[in-house]
């Protein structure tokens, strides 16, 4: 992994405006169009990398898209009152963890993170969301640089924290010469 | 590869129990597309006109839109087709929502139920896992809760549920199929499913749907999105603000009501209170609406915000979409508080909003014309509004008199006689219509009324508009962006279109101008049953960002099926003719393409024959309104003809006599 060093950088975040959100999906179907192989040669909204928290007999309408992996799911999870309304932390958490299936690939089990459609002038959820619920802000920060892991790596690095690191390169070598031999 | 579609159906047997995932032909698909027109090939192959709705041969037929699940706008249309106990007809109801999408990411394009389960039961569909399942606990549970409680019990909140209530499980004539914000309420489908004993069919997919140029699909899904924002920054004007942009009807969001209530009829279907709106009414009402509206809401995929979540105090919190805002309200002569709240017992119970009402206030004209007697409604309150609560619970529990008023207007007539039959005075095919009593003969809505096999003008309408502008330049005007003509002598019919003298109604549009534009309409919306569009993107609203010019590309990109406007417009009077085919097997004739008698003040009879007369022959049929053997042949639909001629429908050497005899005359 790259070092760390301080750069000035666009930092680009889906603001979610919860009242405007008219809970269609859109987000989910076009992300997960995008994401796929080639290119929206299908779409599945369970491997899309933003989900909507629908729940219309109590009005919550909660898009939520995906952030950093994580290995642990969390100790504690708290409840939160708004507007009278009782939500479950876990319900809005961006990570994909062990203890949901939210953001994960649904045949491997691997996770999923948003990437800003990169490649693409806005998140491709924003553009679709015609009521606004999501909207691109782009503001400049003083960041520490990092690399960004591509999707391959994020995959691979849940299956070294499930598998250990050595299971993992016996079974890649094997693999590869398993190839070979074809 | 499949494209678009999953090519696979779910076969329930309830009688034996028995489930069957089965592949389906993708010729089949290339010549009815998918939806209704392979609904109807369905019906016509399996379902025989010696089969009574409530039999267990009635097949009642779950489909997905072909392009339900895609990416394209605003399509995620349920069509359920079955036969109808009310018309005994084919039925073919739509419903928005989010359960066809799903049930495509499950891996099915159909769910086909056949024969009847000996108890309760509900389906659940999870990608490869099919169970059926007891529905004994939720016996008697409102359709909104049922969702809920399936939902909990499969620990599934993602599952879609589609449920119908008591009045579904009762076999009340128009029972309706709730689901999401949607239902599917016309033909009684609700009923069909009660007397299945099938209580609802959960479904959770998480599988792929594959599309055959994906690029391409994606840029024609880019455009649709781009002109849904046209359109909403270019409202039209000269038109009823609910017609001004795009959606089903916005009855949701609109407050001024000025036009409904004093244009549609009062009670059942007779009154007409011309200066009813007013400041005060309009202030109440609004308010009432803003109290209980906690949100505009959508269907799977689609921006338009069409329906609303509903919660007024005391009850519970329900959703509702399009014009049931106004039916009970209307039929009761009472406010929209009460509308309102009387809609949310018809959603639980899962009833058709059009029918429901209109069958109440029918009852209470009975008892006041004495046809019906204090004795048939054992404690009756003394308040309008309570007396409407009180006939609901009657109608669904089937108690009394409400045993018979479940069979609707016109078979309650029929068997409560007496002279009733001239209450039943609003139905059309037997099933009751939008109350409405105007004054000139529309030719156009005439003949939409007579030959719209939906039972509904709302499903047949659009793309024209209702009446003409007032003068010749916003008529011009409209003509110039009006890209979704088939063709551009649309634009000459309106532009010519004058609201008096010459050009007026009803002998303009002429015949042939009126047969073209009710062909045109009626196209669009047999196109979008197939595909699984919502009409509010669509056949329904003017100006559309769906139409005859894109819609072969969404089709050739997405299902991979070579199409062009000639070859969709062709599949789609195919399957528009095997409907036709099924309900003439079933004994409908001319005598059955007509508006109810009092729909218009003044009428004209010859005229009426002779659009009635250009329809059939532009369609091919005989003078009989029946499919003549050459039309059949040319469409592909020989397999037709031949059923015909064995049964006696057509001779051997009959052509679509229509033609011949306007000629020598």
């Amino acid at each position: 992994m790259a070092g760390k060093t301080k750069e000035k950088k666009i930092v680009k975040t889906i603001k979610i405006d919860v009242d405007k959100c008219n809970g269609c999906r859109a987000c989910e179907v076009i992300c997960s169009a995008f994401h796929a192989s080639p290119k929206y040669s299908s779409n599945n909204p369970a491997r899309s990398r933003i989900r909507i928290i629908r729940e219309p007999l109590r009005d919550i309408y909660v898009p939520v898209y995906a952030g950093e992996y994580t290995m642990a799911e969390c100790a504690g999870r708290d409840k939160y009152t708004i507007d009278g309304k009782e939500y479950d932390e876990c319900s809005f958490c961006r990570a994909s963890c062990p203890s949901r299936e939210e953001f994960k690939e649904p045949d491997s089990g691997l996770p999923l993170k948003c990437d800003m459609c990169e490649g693409e002038d806005e998140p491709l959820c924003v553009k679709w969301c015609l009521v606004d619920a999501l909207t691109l802000e782009e503001r400049e920060e003083e960041v520490e640089e990092q690399e960004e892991m591509e999707d391959l790596e994020l995959g691979l690095e849940s299956l070294a924290d499930k598998f250990g690191i050595q299971t993992m390169m016996d079974t890649l070598a094997r693999m590869s010469k398993d190839d070979k031999s074809k | 590869m499949r494209y678009a579609e999953t090519g696979f159906n779910l076969e329930v047997d309830l009688t034996r129990g028995n489930i069957e995932k089965v592949a389906t032909d993708p010729r089949d698909t290339a010549l009815y597309l998918g939806g209704l027109g392979t609904n109807a090939k369905i019906l016509w192959d399996r379902v025989g006109p010696e089969v009574t709705p409530f039999s267990p041969e009635n097949l009642l037929i779950f489909s997905a839109g072909l392009l339900c699940g895609t990416p394209a706008t605003g399509c995620n249309r349920t069509i359920l087709s079955t036969i109808s106990p009310q018309t005994e007809l084919m039925a073919f109801s739509m419903m928005g929502g989010f359960w066809a999408p799903e049930l495509k990411y499950a891996g099915y394009d159909k769910v086909v139920l056949r024969g009847k389960s000996e108890k309760l039961v509900y389906l659940w569909i999870h990608n490869d896992t099919v169970e059926i399942r007891d529905a004994s606990h939720l016996a008697g549970k409102g359709s909104v809760e049922t969702a809920e409680m399936i939902r909990q019990e499969l620990k599934q909140p993602k599952a879609q549920v589609a449920a119908i209530g008591l009045a579904g499980e009762n076999r009340v004539y128009y029972a309706s199929v709730e689901q999401g914000r949607s239902s599917a309420s016309r033909g009684g489908i609700g009923a069909v499913m009660g007397d299945k004993r099938v209580k609802a069919i959960a479904v959770r997919g998480t599988k792929d749907i594959n599309l055959a140029k994906p690029e391409e699909f994606i840029t024609l899904c880019n455009d649709v999105l781009a002109y849904i924002k046209h359109r909403e920054d270019n409202p039209i004007k000269g038109v009823m603000t609910i017609l001004q942009g795009l959606g089903s009807p916005q009855e949701m969001k609109v407050h001024d009501e000025k036009w409904h209530t004093e244009n549609f009829m009062w009670g059942n279907s007779r009154t007409r209170r011309k200066g009813f709106w007013n400041e005060e009414i309009e202030k109440a009402w609004t308010d009432t609406l803003e109290g209980s509206r906690t949100r505009l809401i959508s269907c799977f995929n689609c921006p338009m915000k069409c329906g609303a979540t509903i919660s007024m105090p005391g009850v519970p919190t329900y959703m509702m979409k399009c014009f049931t805002k106004l039916t009970y309200t209307m039929a009761a002569y009472s406010d929209l508080d009460f509308g309102l709240r009387i809609a949310q017992k018809a959603t639980e119970y899962g009833l058709d909003g059009f029918s429901t009402p209109q069958v109440m206030a029918f009852a209470l004209e009975l008892l006041e014309a004495g046809i019906l007697k204090p004795d048939d409604f054992p404690g009756l309150p003394e308040s309008n509004e309570d007396r409407f609560f009180y006939l609901l619970d009657m109608i669904v529990n089937r108690e009394g008199i409400g045993d018979v008023l479940a069979k609707g207007t016109y078979w309650a007539a029929k068997e409560i006689g007496n002279g009733a039959e001239e209450y039943a005075h609003n139905t059309i095919k037997k099933h009751e219509q939008l109350p409405l009593k105007l004054s000139m003969l529309n030719p156009i809505y005439f003949l939409m009324y007579s030959v719209g096999e939906k039972i509904n003008i709302t499903q047949i309408e659009g793309q024209f508009p209702q009446a003409p502008f007032p003068k010749r330049e916003h008529r011009e005007k409209f003509c110039e962006d009006w890209i979704q003509v088939p063709h551009e002598k649309f634009k000459q019919y309106f532009i010519d279109w004058e609201l008096r003298g010459e050009n007026s109604i009803p002998y303009y549009p002429t015949v042939e101008m009126t047969c073209d534009i009710v062909e045109w309409q009626e196209m669009m919306h047999y196109i979008d049953d197939a595909l699984g569009q919502c009409a509010g993107l669509s056949s329904f609203p003017l100006k559309p960002p769906y139409h005859i010019h894109n819609y072969p590309k969404f089709i050739s990109a997405g299902a991979g099926i070579d199409m062009d406007e000639e070859t969709l417009s062709d599949a789609a009077k195919r399957y528009r003719t095997l409907v036709r085919a099924v309900n003439i097997r079933r004994g409908m004739r001319r005598e059955d393409d007509r508006p109810p008698e009092n729909h218009w003040k003044k009428r004209f009879p010859e005229l009426e024959e002779k659009l009635l007369d250009g329809y059939y022959q532009l369609k091919g049929w005989n003078k009989e309104g029946i499919p003549a053997k050459e039309a059949l042949e040319k469409m592909g639909l020989g397999y037709v003809a031949e059923d015909f001629i064995q049964r006696g429908i057509l001779t051997e050497d009959e052509t679509a006599d229509v033609q011949t005899e306007t000629q020598t005359q």
